[in-house]
């Protein structure tokens, strides 16, 4: 296990430099000017300069990549100061430190993808073994039509519905916002919960559906028949055996919508008017904020990549055919 | 293509002199399925020895069987044969030309010539093709029209394999296992091939079924005097089935011979297990209705300790040594080469060091499993001697 | 036919499954007992029924498509209708079940040690520790080395063998009176195979246990089952003492079931005789005697008895068929048994 983690998060720091060589060079080399960029309205050829040369970009790209990821793991130095490690450079539209405003926004995203993502794991699986466990009868029937309503919505509908009726029409929950953790608890679980409902919606479809034909299938596996054959109860057989076997290909899906929902932060975020790493990206494009842009990117990147491994480790603990060296 | 080899002579003289030529012959066949691990960097670090320096002829029109137990190579020594896996070492030579690296043209010629029936006769028809269309397929590959049409050709391949040939139009579902095997069995008669290796074809299907292929096989082989390398686990339908014999243990042959050589003669320990294990339902016919259990005293009785060792890792030397109630020292230092043991018929090969008297008929008992051991009362640590 | 009740008395068990195309009739009227200490071998082919009947007799089908009739008698319970708690009392404890394929039948996330000791805890209320001993214990009992180490290994570290050697371990943790094995070494290479019925036989000496032994092969029951039952179409077709069935078999199918299998001593020149045709369909089993479109003995009963009149399958040694005894004897030893030998 030990040796999988160590080969996996060595392979993940290839990957994620991989992204960012290939990210740094699009973003730097391909736009003629970044400096244009950071220079504003009333530009001259020695503010250029002198731009140029305070952000290095007067040196050649491989060597701007070096410096930027030195900055990363070891801090940097600007004509304007020392940005100590992480940096990511200072951003072209308010001249901040990059890191600072990743920092601030990344736990907005973090709980809403992660919460949410625990809402609809635990849901989802939940309402799909009562399905698998009563199946034919009309409870099964009924989470099945439910799950086929709930399949076909998209967040950026049941979000403006939620917020309509729940928020401006009954009045019984507050805008969705973003409270530290660490500072209210309550207030941050509150503010969650309409965004963490609409995605649970939308993907515990999924879930159940997928964990009902999982369970069923495994119901029907020799292992379940032979653990009945031993006189072990049905709740035993049921949640032993049986759930044990749904649970690995249930755990790679997750790994995968993980991933995705990272990527789709954005549409969450502005649908729920929540300042997160997603519409910090989205400012950042329309902005031309190369430095804030590319830390977005790296700071996803890394985000998916450790979800898979974490969700490559859950498979081999609960499959111990799977052997990970 | 033409690069002629010189065959090795037949070490193998046929009593009965009605044998042809020989058709295929493997030298030193040999494949190794890499295994990659290691640390930090993945990298090859053992291999299977699925199969290990196998030298078999067959002869034009014999009848060939191939027996052994699971993952002694017996499998991937019908694809070896078949050209669909590329041996790691060895030769095979078909009607005198090496087809070891032939590319897919140069083998195109033998492929027609060469043909397989498979296990599983739900896996290996494709679903969606009707019956003319699987069984044509072949000569529609190979741009071949008989006269009077492919078609025709096919409604009489399935006549010949005992379909009618109004199945034509059918698709595979609609048949059961037996009469799928049988579609099978047409498809590969479709090119008139010199060689079929039979992988298994009677073992996924019921008993009564069982037969009817097993005399469908026998027929085709019989009339169209085509060679068959009959691959099977079940050492009474190979019996039944082939002229010569193999048996394979761990990727190597331990024996092979004429089918009364291996079945009534046999040299090689395993093989003598191997006959030995065998259930038979016609040892209690005859004997009156309570008698004493007589008929099992006809027939030894050895019972091997434990499974095949892994071919990731063989036993040094004689690689069936870790079972075998005979091995000494020599046979972990010493690998015994296939030959002829002194006492054996012409062609009849064995691969021990000391092999067994030349007789089935005695009522030897080994008993090497420890729980056996145990619940029968052996209370000896050693393995009892052979008697001899 | 004892006074006294058998050990174990299935009395006309119907067994019938609903399915999409209609009611499959797996098993139709099957009658059969065993004592303690003997071994019943229940010998057919794909689809006769007689794998159903042992999951009918633990209840282990599954009870929203399947319906059961007749009358299971386990040393006096009653089986058939009992409630899931009592058959959960008995599953694992007093019969235990063995299974045909032991990488699919043994849980592949849980030790080998942890799945034989399950039942002994459940059973016995043993504690985990005085468990797992007595799992080490009986791996050591089956024969695997190790049995201490290999007690946390799981099945997928086991050879075949081994692993069924475990499965056996697993159903004689808590000593139970009645194992049924379905099709226990069909799975397996043919000198392991006798090692395992080997095994089992021994066991079965020490235990003084019934067993009941499934298979399609009629070579594994000669030397391992004292009664010997074959199925057809979900029906018992030939009953005796195994020496009688094999010996001189009766039923025409049987006969057939001889004349499929290659011996290692018989004639190669002569062909198999197998059987014409294929098994019925169970959804529309031919009327009269099942096996009667497959039969050649149909004309020496002459009539039309074999297709309109079902035979039944009488007490003790015989065969459900419309011949005579006489005739029976005589068909096979005059042309039978000089095509088998």
């Amino acid at each position: 296990m030990l040796r999988f983690l160590v080969r996996r998060s060595l392979g993940a720091i290839v990957i994620i430099l991989l992204i960012s060589a290939i990210t740094f060079f699009l973003f730097f080399a391909l736009p003629s000017e970044p400096a244009l960029m950071s220079c504003g309205k009333n530009c001259t050829p020695d503010a250029l300069a002198v731009i140029n040369k305070n952000l290095g970009l007067d040196q050649p790209v491989p060597v701007q990549y070096w410096h930027y990821m030195q900055g990363i793991f070891m801090g940097r130095d600007f004509t304007v100061g020392h940005c100590p490690a992480p940096c990511f450079g200072y951003s072209f539209s308010n001249q901040q430190p990059v890191w600072g405003t990743i920092v601030d926004r990344f736990p907005t995203t973090l709980s809403i993808t992660l919460g949410g993502a625990a809402v609809f794991l635990v849901v989802g699986v939940g309402i799909g073994m009562i399905a698998a466990a009563f199946r034919g009868t009309w409870i099964d029937k009924f989470f099945s039509s439910l799950s086929l309503v709930g399949g076909a919505l998209q967040i950026y509908f049941v979000g403006v519905i939620a917020l309509a009726v729940l928020v401006s029409g009954l009045h019984w929950m507050d805008n969705p916002a973003y409270h530290p953790i660490t500072e209210d608890p309550v207030k941050w679980f509150t503010g969650m919960l309409i965004p963490w409902l609409v995605l649970s919606i939308i993907f515990i479809a999924n879930y159940s559906r997928m964990t009902r034909s999982q369970m069923v299938e495994q119901l029907g596996e020799d292992h379940v028949r032979t653990a009945r054959a031993k006189g072990l109860g049905r709740r035993t057989v049921f949640f032993r055996y049986a759930w044990r076997g749904a649970l690995a290909p249930i755990v790679t899906i997750f790994g995968i919508d993980l991933g995705s929902l990272f990527g789709g932060a954005i549409i969450t975020e502005f649908t729920f008017s929540l300042h997160g790493l997603g519409r910090l990206a989205v400012s950042s494009v329309s902005e031309t904020d190369l430095p804030t842009l590319m830390a977005v990117m790296l700071v996803g990147c890394t985000a998916i990549v450790v979800a898979n491994i974490v969700v490559d480790a859950a498979y081999a603990v609960i499959d111990p055919r799977v052997r990970l060296a | 293509m033409s690069d002629k080899v010189s065959l090795p002579a037949p070490r193998e003289a046929a009593p009965d002199g009605a044998r042809g030529e020989p058709l295929l012959v493997a030298e030193g066949l040999t494949k190794h399925f890499p295994i990659t691990g290691g640390f930090p960097v993945k990298r090859r670090i053992g291999a299977v020895q699925a199969v290990d320096g196998l030298d078999l002829t067959v002869r034009a029109g014999e009848s060939f069987g191939l027996v052994g137990e699971s993952g002694c190579g017996k499998s991937t020594t019908g694809r070896l044969l078949t050209r669909l896996l590329e041996p790691t070492a060895g030769r095979i030579v078909y009607r005198g030309r090496d087809i070891t690296h032939a590319g897919r043209r140069e083998l195109a010629p033998f492929r027609a010539e060469i043909q397989m029936i498979f296990q599983d006769p739900y896996a290996s028809l494709n679903p969606r093709h009707t019956v003319g269309k699987i069984v044509s397929g072949p000569m529609e590959i190979n741009g071949i029209d008989p006269p009077g049409g492919r078609e025709a050709r096919v409604r009489e391949l399935l006549e010949t394999v005992g379909l009618s040939p109004e199945h034509y139009n059918r698709f595979p579902h609609e048949f059961s296992g037996g009469q799928r095997q049988r579609i099978g069995v047409a498809r590969a008669l479709a090119l008139e091939p010199k060689l079929i290796v039979a992988d298994e074809p009677v073992s996924a299907l019921d008993v009564s079924i069982q037969a009817q292929v097993v005399n469908l096989l026998r027929d085709v082989q019989r009339e169209l005097g085509i060679a068959f390398v009959f691959i099977a686990h079940d050492l009474a339908v190979v019996r039944h089935f082939s002229q010569r014999v193999a048996v394979m243990y761990l990727g190597k042959i331990v024996e092979v011979g004429d089918r009364d050589d291996i079945y009534r003669r046999p040299r090689h320990p395993y093989t003598h297990a191997l006959l030995s294990a065998v259930p038979e339902a016609a040892d209690l016919m005859d004997t009156p209705a309570g008698g004493d259990g007589s008929a099992r005293a006809s027939r030894e009785r050895i019972r091997l300790a434990g499974d095949v060792p892994s071919p990731i890792r063989p036993p040094s030397g004689c690689r069936f040594r870790t079972r075998c109630w005979k091995a000494r020292e020599e046979c972990a230092t010493e690998e015994p080469p296939l030959l002829r043991a002194e006492g054996s018929g012409p062609g009849h090969l064995s691969a021990c060091h000391f092999p067994e008297p030349p007789t089935v008929e005695r009522t030897t008992e080994v008993i090497l499993d420890p729980a056996l051991r145990a619940a029968e009362g052996h209370t000896e640590s050693q393995p009892p001697n052979h008697a001899q | 036919m004892t006074a006294t009740t058998p050990f174990l008395s299935v009395r006309d068990l119907y067994v019938r499954f609903a399915t999409e195309d209609g009611t499959v009739k797996a098993v139709d009227g099957l009658s059969f007992e065993l004592e303690r200490g003997r071994t019943l071998g229940i010998v057919g082919e794909s689809g006769s029924g007689k794998s159903v009947t042992n999951l009918a007799v633990l209840g282990l089908h599954d009870p929203r498509t399947t319906e059961i009739e007749g009358e299971i008698l386990l040393d006096g319970q009653e089986l058939t209708g009992a409630p899931e708690s009592a058959l959960e009392k008995v599953r694992g404890h007093k019969a235990a079940m063995i299974f045909q394929d032991s990488l699919t039948a043994l849980s592949p996330y849980y030790t080998v040690g942890r799945q034989i000791a399950e039942p002994f805890r459940k059973h016995t209320g043993a504690t985990r520790r005085e468990a797992r001993l007595r799992a080490v214990e009986m791996l050591k009992r089956v024969g695997i080395p190790n049995p201490a180490l290999r007690v946390d290994d799981y099945p997928h570290q086991f050879s075949g063998g081994m692993r069924q050697r475990a499965m056996i371990a697993m159903a004689l943790v808590c000593d139970p009176q009645l194992l049924i094995a379905d099709e226990p070494t069909t799975a397996l290479d043919v000198t392991v195979q006798a090692q395992i019925l080997d095994l089992l036989k021994d066991l079965q000496q020490q235990t003084g246990s019934a067993i009941i032994l499934i298979t399609h092969d009629l070579g594994v029951v000669a030397h391992t089952v004292d009664e010997l039952l074959v199925m057809y179409a979900g029906r018992a077709v030939e009953r005796g003492t195994v020496r009688e069935v094999l010996g001189a078999p009766r039923h025409p199918y049987t006969w057939g079931l001889l004349g499929s299998m290659p011996r290692l001593t018989s004639d190669v020149e002569e062909p198999l005789s197998p059987i014409p045709g294929a098994p019925p369909s169970l959804l529309a089993p031919p009327p009269g005697c099942p096996f009667h479109p497959r039969c050649a003995s149909v004309a020496a009963v002459g009539g039309d008895r074999c297709r309109t009149e079902r035979p039944e399958l009488p007490a003790g040694r015989g065969a459900a068929c419309h011949l005579t005894p006489e005739r029976q004897r005589a068909i096979f030893a005059g042309q039978i048994k000089p095509r088998l030998r």
